[in-house]
């Protein structure tokens, strides 16, 4: 199963996704996600005269290192080609990057093209540096990525800081002394290597993604940029190991697209579950709130009962007569419970202690926040109570104790209800 | 006092100390737009300044020509006498907090330890020494206990904080501020007040862009009128009048615009405007 040439084509793309995930951090956060596509594009014009320059001198016109020279050169080209444009004229960076890609990229498949066509039989494949052709990388080819790719790393953990400073704040890091215009023309010229490592891989066309999706799926993960920048070569890493073990599954799947393909879908499994940034996360967290303001809503209600009811807070009442206060849902009471907030004895249901002190407390939230609406804000009285049902569930005990200090500890609410006081928090 | 006197605009009093920012028929366009025409200003040593004017009056292009980010069409700048690129160390920029993407991932002390870098070289890593200072400038702004809090984090007041943090770190002889109090709240507003008067206390020098003209007679000494041309600069009590205000804040500066703009499309080869 992992025979030589597997291992290989793994073994490049792993480096391939290494070295994108990290560099693409910087490229992410400078918001130059684009760049690496347009500078990827740009290669194939240098790939076709690079062999047209190699078969006319007589070379070995589809060497690697050949291909790559050229496919650097017209890239490098590219990104000079982005800069003049948008300093020269009124254009700005998006239109720049759009004209420069499909300038370049055009020139290239009419190169492409005529190379195709030009009847020599050894020309054929050229065509696999528009997907990539993974499956035909060659032990030669991996050293030459690990070459590359390496000095990228090198580079990068070289100028970390430099890079840090340059992409948060490039205003100050220039006034400190920092060379960032040619800090600028380095980070590109990285991508511009990288793009160069990725080429027989994943092709022109493609490139982008491996620059963006691992370091985005990083960010969902990490507030801390050096482990980011770990994240993402890891996560790139392991895109382009499991994405070459996946395609070489099954005979027709390209290796390429397959790649990029996990790469996205870690990147969407990122979106969802990573903790805190995640939606599933949000999204639960959302169902809990939910939960504790229906439990909260139940002991208030409990409680105003037991006002009413010449302050026997602790009494047992119908369950009816609770979920009738504000319509409340059944499910109200079984969450209570299960909180060991209620007892339930039949249809009658009663506070615990702990329900005790936690109603006290929800009701004392609101009665404050109603009384500083009142008094501080000026607001009407009868538009205190929808405001307060709403905060009485948010309201921490230290903005709370602020309030309450602010107010002088008031005994009553603007209602003339009493406040409660002495409850443990 | 006009801006063109011999007397305006004079640092320290007459013939006195050099001054810590002299600008000299300073003139600089964005493609052909003129943002400040042939400004001339001198800011005395120890001194807290404000510079006010309407939107687009150049404020922040002022800072920022002293700080040599941007190219200049004529003029100087002169930092303590020499150019800025020889006494970088003892100037502290604070640039405005909306200028920066407040989502990237790194953490408070991290930014204020990018105040050390000038110090250490961008090469090697902060030292003991460097936390050290990075965590007690944090605790001069109130900052201490949010050192490893994410940044996306903080409220606009703790941000602004943050970037003073940066700046004191560095322990500069002047601070360039760009709009220090925007969008700040009151307990922030009056701790950083506190501290740039300390500054001045201790002979620093310290210029604001500054937004708010109900405040300037009460933080400032010195305050520069500014709208594209200075209109006067001195101190506060002297210079802060109804007809200066008026004369930077009222009105368009439609003949010197269209003027500048006209000049500045013909050097440039660009079409006119009819």
């Amino acid at each position: 199963m992992f025979d030589l040439t597997l291992l290989t084509v793994m073994a490049g793309a792993a480096i391939l996704g290494a070295v994108a995930g990290s560099l693409g951090c910087f490229a992410v956060l400078k918001k130059q996600s684009l760049v690496g596509d347009a500078l990827a594009h740009a290669a194939l014009p240098g790939v076709c005269l690079a062999y047209l320059v190699g078969s006319a001198m007589g070379w070995d016109a589809k060497h690697p290192l050949l291909l790559l020279a050229g496919a650097m050169a017209t890239a490098w080209l590219g990104m000079l080609a982005i800069l003049a444009i948008t300093r020269t004229t009124r254009l700005k960076d998006d239109a720049a990057l759009g004209i420069v890609l499909s300038v370049f990229f055009g020139s290239g498949v009419v190169l492409l093209t005529y190379i195709q066509k030009g009847g020599a039989a050894s020309q054929a494949g050229l065509n696999r540096f528009l997907f990539g052709q993974a499956a035909s990388l060659l032990p030669r080819d991996v050293a030459v990525m690990a070459a590359l790719g390496g000095a990228v790393l090198i580079a990068l953990a070289f100028f970390f800081q430099a890079f840090r400073v340059l992409v948060f704040d490039r205003a100050y890091a220039a006034s400190r002394g920092l060379p960032a215009r040619r800090l600028e023309v380095l980070l590109t010229t990285l991508v511009v290597v990288t793009v160069v490592v990725g080429l027989q891989t994943v092709g022109v066309v493609l490139m982008a993604a491996m620059v963006v999706a691992p370091a985005a799926t990083a960010r969902q993960w990490t507030d801390r940029l050096p482990r980011m920048v770990l994240l993402g070569g890891a996560a790139g890493a392991l895109a382009g190991a499991v994405g070459a073990w996946i395609s070489s599954l099954e005979r027709r799947l390209p290796t390429g697209p397959i790649i990029v393909l996990t790469a996205t879908a870690l990147l969407a499994a990122s979106l969802l579950v990573a903790p805190r940034r995640g939606l599933l996360w949000a999204a639960w967290r959302r169902v809990r709130n939910r939960r504790r303001v229906r439990v909260e809503n139940l002991l208030k209600d409990l409680w105003r009962l037991g006002e009413m009811d010449l302050g026997r807070f602790g009494a047992p009442r119908a369950v009816s007569d609770v979920l009738a206060v504000r319509a409340a849902p059944p499910r109200a009471v079984e969450d209570a419970r299960a909180d060991g907030l209620v007892r339930v004895q039949g249809p009658l249901v009663e506070l615990t202690p702990a329900g005790l002190a936690r109603a006290g407390r929800v009701v004392r939230n609101h009665r404050i926040w109603e009384a500083y609406l009142s008094r501080r804000l000026d607001i009407r009285d009868d538009h205190l109570h929808r405001d307060a049902e709403d905060m009485e569930h948010a309201l921490d005990d230290e903005v709370l104790e602020q309030i309450d200090q602010a107010l002088g500890r008031p005994a009553m609410d603007p209602h003339g209800r009493p406040i409660p006081r002495g409850m443990p928090s | 006092m006009k801006a063109g006197d011999p007397g305006a605009g004079m640092g320290g009093g007459l013939g006195g100390t050099n001054p810590a920012l002299e600008f000299h028929d300073l003139t600089v366009a964005y493609h052909t737009k003129p943002v400040l025409w042939d400004v001339d200003l001198n800011v005395p040593e120890g001194k807290l300044v404000a510079i006010v004017g309407p939107n687009g009056a150049g404020k922040s292009t002022l800072l920022r020509a002293a700080l040599d980010l941007v190219p200049l069409a004529s003029g100087y700048v002169r930092v303590f006498d020499r150019p800025y690129g020889d006494v970088r160390a003892r100037v502290a920029y604070v640039p405005q907090r909306e200028s920066v993407d407040w989502d990237f991932p790194c953490s408070v002390l991290d930014v204020v330890l990018m105040g050390r870098y000038g110090r250490v070289g961008w090469f090697k890593r902060p030292g003991e020494k460097d936390r050290a200072a990075a965590v007690e400038a944090l605790s001069r702004v109130g900052m201490a206990e949010y050192r490893d809090r994410q940044i996306s984090r903080l409220s606009g007041g703790q941000q602004q904080r943050t970037f003073l943090a940066r700046a004191l770190v560095q322990e500069a002889d002047l601070y360039l501020m760009d709009e220090p109090f925007a969008g700040v709240d009151a307990v922030t507003e009056r701790a950083i007040v506190a501290l740039l008067h300390e500054l001045r206390d201790r002979g620093r020098t310290v210029v604001c862009v500054h937004h708010d003209l109900q405040t300037v007679a009460e933080y400032f000494d010195w305050v520069a009128l500014l709208n594209m041309r200075l209109v006067a600069a001195g101190p506060v009590s002297e210079v802060f009048t109804h007809d200066h205000l008026n004369a930077t804040y009222g009105g368009r500066l439609s003949i010197l615009e269209r003027a500048a703009t006209t000049l500045l499309r013909e050097q440039k080869g660009s079409m006119p405007d009819r």
